[in-house]
């Protein structure tokens, strides 16, 4: 894959800030969030990216959580040298805090955040944990000049849930206007979905590479966006890996086998009490 | 970090109730509707507003006057809305109602599910389906038995209550069971699994659980105790204080006679902060009310997990 435009390095294309002459332009880049630890589906769907043509690959944040090994993950983006959002795990692993701050208030899904927190804030190198304290909370480039804004939950809070359920487009066509741009693009939830905004742009989420989306399948999934003559266009791309040796490591390293449950038959088992009826009801716990 | 650092309106006043703080709106995620005003079938003894059949001071919004707020929230980007009463199923609008907000965006009716017939649970899950958005039903049960609920709901309220989930869950709807806390904190895990077990005897096997502190005001300040004139919230206690965690610095309620910071806060004239919605947008809420510590104790306890903004301090 060709080098990203935007290096670590090239300091002042992190900040949040006005776009700027120098912001970077492509004509197709691959996007992901929450590789939760899955160092397996990252490392597939890197190379299904590659063989795909992008530019570059952007992640939008949240390295840790859930799945076993965080520095096998880390080590991965590193490598691949990729420009990461600052998630709200990154951020609570990078500063040491004391919960991972994914907003959970039932303590059913505290219980599980708990767990998983506490294993990868143990496991993450010293190292990591310095590079994760760089990660900037937005990041901005163009996709045949059409203005893209990438965050972690929304442009204005890193642990904002957007919900396709319970996200107005009119709330979105708001924080499109307030940021310039034209293309939104998060994660955080862990579901793929996207809308139209009124303005012709659109609000995409990628979705999770690290967990099932809740749909019953085992694949995990990140997104592409390409310029065409009249706009961006998006498209989600499943990612099958190796579903099973990832299950495997989990239970090695002793996390809940409901963790290991969900990546093996895509439905998730904790965490439920955040979603909104709609989307919890397509699931099935 | 997306704290939300405000900066807190000083009084001039040293002492009185002026001498609270007041929060600006940062952003009107939620809309609140007294949609039945303070009416109600039941009586319960822990309302915070003393809703009844008879308890008039607040009346029924017509479809109309919530068509117009909702037409102004496109523009203020409202995420959610939230509907609530007194019993809002008592509003004879109140399927017209839904069928409006549901084209923009989610909405939330907190109902004791009392009024919940076979041809209601249908018409509703006919409106969700044909919505983009979430309709959830937040149903007030306030016991694991019949004895323990009917003794703050009143007799018969179990029963019907329970044939409303019943039917509820029966045309796809996880309804979100609201119960506040009647008993010591330590047991919370206990009535939980009691909850469960109730509600798989209705069909409801996987059911959403909200426990919610006691507000000790109106009914309830007769019920179990008041607030101490101690608790209330100070200047000093917003120092490094979150204050996304207030209600009031994300939320107004709109009400048939002027928009309030806030929906416990309806039999306060403090709160009542202007006679339209962008007016009570454009002001600071004064935190004067014994209520305000609750909000400040607990987070804001009135919003749903999904939009939850705890996992930020």
């Amino acid at each position: 894959m060709a080098p990203a435009p935007f290096a670590q390095e090239s300091g002042d294309l992190w900040l949040p800030g006005a776009w700027r002459e120098s912001t970077p332009e492509f004509r197709k880049v691959a996007a992901f969030g929450g590789v939760y630890s899955n160092h397996l589906a990252l490392a597939s769907a890197l190379e299904d990216a590659r063989e795909r043509g992008t530019e570059a690959v952007i992640c939008l944040g949240d390295l840790g959580a859930f799945g076993p090994n965080p520095d096998r993950t880390a080590d991965l983006i590193r490598e691949n040298g990729l420009p990461v959002v600052r998630g709200n795990y990154d951020d609570s692993v990078a500063r040491g805090l004391e919960d991972c701050q994914c907003g959970y208030t039932d303590p059913k899904d505290n219980h599980y955040a708990r767990i998983s927190y506490e294993y990868t804030l143990a496991n993450t190198a010293a190292e990591h944990r310095r590079w994760m304290g760089t990660f900037p909370p937005v990041l901005r480039f163009t996709v045949g000049g059409r203005r893209v804004l990438a965050f972690h939950g929304s442009p204005r809070r890193m642990n904002e849930f957007l919900w396709e359920t319970t996200t107005p487009t009119h709330f979105l066509d708001g924080l499109a206007r307030d940021h310039g741009a034209e293309v939104l693009l998060g994660t955080h939830t862990g579901i793929p979905w996207s809308r139209a905004l009124s303005t012709g742009g659109s609000y995409v989420n990628a979705g999770a590479l690290g967990r099932p989306a809740n749909d019953g399948r085992t694949e995990v999934w990140y997104v592409i966006l390409e310029a065409t003559d009249v706009g961006v266009e998006h498209t989600f791309v499943p990612v099958a890996y190796d579903y099973e040796g990832l299950a495997t490591e989990m239970e090695e390293e002793g996390l809940p086998a409901e963790f290991a449950e969900t990546i093996r038959t895509g439905w998730w088992t904790t965490c439920l009490e955040v979603l909104p009826g709609k989307e919890r009801a397509r699931g099935r716990w | 970090m997306a704290r939300v650092e405000l900066e807190v309106l000083e009084s001039p006043q040293l002492t009185g109730p002026e001498a609270s703080p007041s929060v600006p709106l940062e952003a009107l995620d939620e809309l609140w509707f007294q949609v039945s005003g303070t009416v109600c079938n039941l009586r319960c003894n822990h309302c915070f507003i003393s809703c009844s059949p008879e308890n008039h001071s607040f009346w029924f919004m017509t479809r109309e006057t919530v068509r117009r707020a909702l037409e102004d929230s496109v523009e203020l980007g409202v995420k959610e809305y939230y509907f609530t009463g007194g019993e809002p199923f008592m509003n004879r609008d109140m399927e017209g109602i839904l069928r409006d907000v549901l084209r923009i965006g989610p909405a939330s009716v907190l109902t004791n599910a009392t009024l919940i017939p076979p041809r209601r649970a249908q018409a509703l899950a006919a409106i969700a389906e044909s919505s983009p958005y979430t309709l959830e039903l937040r149903v007030s049960l306030d016991g694991v038995t019949r004895e323990m609920n009917d003794a703050i709901r009143g007799a018969g309220a179990f029963d019907r209550c329970m044939q409303g989930v019943e039917e509820l869950v029966r045309v796809g709807f996880l309804p979100i069971i609201t119960c506040m806390r009647s008993w010591p904190e330590d047991r919370t895990e206990r009535y939980l699994e009691g909850f469960r077990e109730l509600l798989a005897g209705v069909g409801y096997d996987r059911p959403r659980l909200k426990i919610i502190p006691p507000l000790l005001m109106g009914e309830e300040a007769r019920r179990s105790r008041a607030y101490e004139e101690t608790e209330r919230v100070t200047h000093e206690m917003l120092h490094g204080f979150d204050l996304s965690e207030l209600l009031c610095t994300r939320a107004r309620l709109v009400t048939a006679r002027g928009v309030y910071a806030c929906p416990i806060l309806l039999d306060y004239p403090s709160a009542r902060l202007g006679s339209t919605l962008a007016e009570a947008a454009s002001v600071s809420a004064p935190l004067s009310e014994s209520a305000c510590f609750t909000c400040y104790v607990n987070g804001a306890i009135c919003s749903n997990t999904s939009s939850s903004q705890g996992g930020d301090r």
